[in-house]
């Protein structure tokens, strides 16, 4: 046994590992009480009822399609900030991250402002073309592409800056045009952050209220989906609650085995 | 072993959870109203009388549904007084005894229609919503449920756009202009004065909502509990209702 192994073998000291486990107890607990308090008789029918088949169908539609712009226009932007030169990029990276630390309900409000009937951009797409987004399935989905595309950027630069550059240089080198290299060398290499920033991004769509419910409201089959079904359930019928809920976390934990295995085996497509 | 350095900061981080509890520096003590949304401007005046005759307390008012409310005091929230727009709410809290004494009522309320200034869909009727993108409460709000009543009072069987969740947010997507409509209480639309415009609703078609107040038990705040209830009910607190358009008695 080498002097490390003897060392990692250790007991670990208290100060460590006592605080450690109260950030576990104080993580996990709450998820435990979900699972005691579930109403597994009337699971199924919680889970059937016409409600919360409806909250559930939108939230995976809507957040697949979140998903799926944040990572079209995304991966774009994740690349303009991480291989190109320009004045004013902190700022730009600054002003990309600012959804993610954002209150959810204030991002509501600026989505309102800025795409409500009466907004900045609204007001315009009203009068041209007789469009109104707030209130509508399309408002689920970009209130959750506001707050989901800062997770895909973080995530997907990350992997571009991780991959070696010098590969892209080869490709110019060899005579591909900067699009055939992305295309062909850089994407390619950094397709696991990719990957995990997709999920990540779906998984926060997913979980998405706070912005929802302020920029587009809350009606059964149109914009009410699972975190909000949730909120309302808890009024008039906790059980409902839990019971969606549970499923929620059900889904989350999925999301995260998919994670580790990709960043455990580093597969890369 | 623990270092004395570790106690020092834990025994701190402590200190500074409690103290955020009970909103440091402040020694007066606190009476804590939950309060249904309807309420804002009605409870936010009560609140200076009562904090100008009570020197020693510091009023903290919270305002939702009162659905929400009911639900959060059943989960233990330190509330000392609940005023709800309807009886239902306070029932099942009454059912757990968790209340002092019996809910009492303390004053009605009806519905209004309210419009953007502008009243951009032209509505003068409740009957005119159909077609218009128009906002209500959630049904698990009283202002919700007695809505679809006057809909349903009305004739009008077209869907609201949105089911929010308390009658300020109703309130809020019509003055942002992003709905041509709400139903709200009079109150409500009395209080927001030139950012709507009213539209009665004829009484035949109106539903009365009902107000009720109880002390919540087994708190530290009981005395000041039962003091609020009085001002309340106090013709000063009833002159104060009746001001924001509220009914009583």
């Amino acid at each position: 046994m080498s002097s490390e192994d003897a060392l990692r073998q250790s007991w670990p000291p208290l100060r460590l590992t006592a605080p450690a486990l109260v950030a576990l107890g104080f993580l996990v607990i709450p998820l435990v009480a979900v699972v005691l308090r579930v109403p597994w008789s009337s699971f199924v029918s919680d889970l059937a009822s016409t409600g919360a088949r409806n909250a559930l169908w939108l939230s995976l539609v809507t957040s697949s399609i979140s998903a799926g712009l944040c990572l079209l226009f995304g991966v774009p932007l994740a690349w303009l900030l991480a291989r190109t030169q320009f004045r004013g990029r902190s700022l730009l990276r600054a002003a990309v991250t600012l959804p993610l630390v954002l209150p959810p309900v204030v991002g509501g409000v600026a989505l309102l402002l800025a795409f409500g009937r009466e907004g900045l951009i609204g007001r315009w797409l009203d009068t041209w073309f007789g469009v109104t987004i707030p209130f509508t399935a399309a408002a689920v989905v970009l209130a959750q592409t506001f707050v989901a595309l800062p997770f895909l950027v973080i995530s997907v630069e990350g992997a571009f800056r991780a991959s070696d550059e010098r590969y892209d240089d080869a490709a110019a080198t060899l005579g591909a045009s900067r699009w055939l290299t992305f295309r062909r060398v850089t994407l390619p290499l950094a397709m696991p952050g990719v990957f995990s920033g997709a999920v990540l991004s779906w998984a926060r769509a997913l979980g998405e209220f706070g912005a929802t419910i302020t920029f587009a409201g809350n009606f059964p089959g149109t914009t009410r989906t699972m975190p909000t079904e949730v909120y309302l359930a808890l009024n008039s019928d906790p059980g409902s609650a839990i019971a969606l809920s549970m499923v929620l976390i059900l889904v989350s934990i999925v999301v995260l085995s998919l994670l580790r295995e990709r960043w455990l085996t580093g597969v890369s497509v | 072993m623990i270092g004395p350095g570790w106690h020092t900061s834990a025994v701190l981080a402590l200190c500074m959870t409690f103290a955020l509890s009970a909103c440091s520096g402040d020694s007066r003590t606190k009476l804590t109203v939950f309060a249904a949304s309807s309420l804002t401007e009605v409870f936010g005046r009560l609140e200076q009388t009562y904090e100008d005759r009570h020197p020693g307390v510091d009023v903290v008012i919270s305002y939702g549904s009162s659905s929400t409310l009911a639900d959060q005091i059943a989960q233990g929230a330190p509330a000392d007084v609940i005023a709800t727009a309807d009886e239902q709410s306070l029932s099942s809290l009454a059912r757990a005894e968790a209340l002092v004494a019996a809910p009492q009522r303390f004053a009605t309320n009806t519905l209004a229609v309210v419009t953007p200034p502008d009243n951009p869909a032209e509505i003068t009727a409740v009957a005119d919503l159909t077609g218009t993108d128009f906002v209500i409460c959630d049904p698990s709000a009283p202002c919700g449920a007695g809505a679809e009543e006057v809909l349903r009072h009305s004739g009008v069987t077209a869907d609201p756009k949105s089911l929010e969740p308390d009658v300020k947010s109703v309130l809020a997507k019509v003055t942002l202009g992003e709905a041509d409509a709400g139903i709200v209480y009079v109150t409500d639309a009395q209080a927001a004065g030139d950012d709507v415009v009213a539209v009665a609703i004829d009484a035949e078609h109106n539903v009365i909502n009902s107000y009720f107040v109880a002390a919540v038990r087994d708190t530290s705040g009981a005395d000041d509990a039962a003091a609020w209830i009085a001002l309340l009910t106090s013709r000063a607190g009833r002159s104060v209702l009746t001001d924001a358009g509220f009914g009583v008695r």
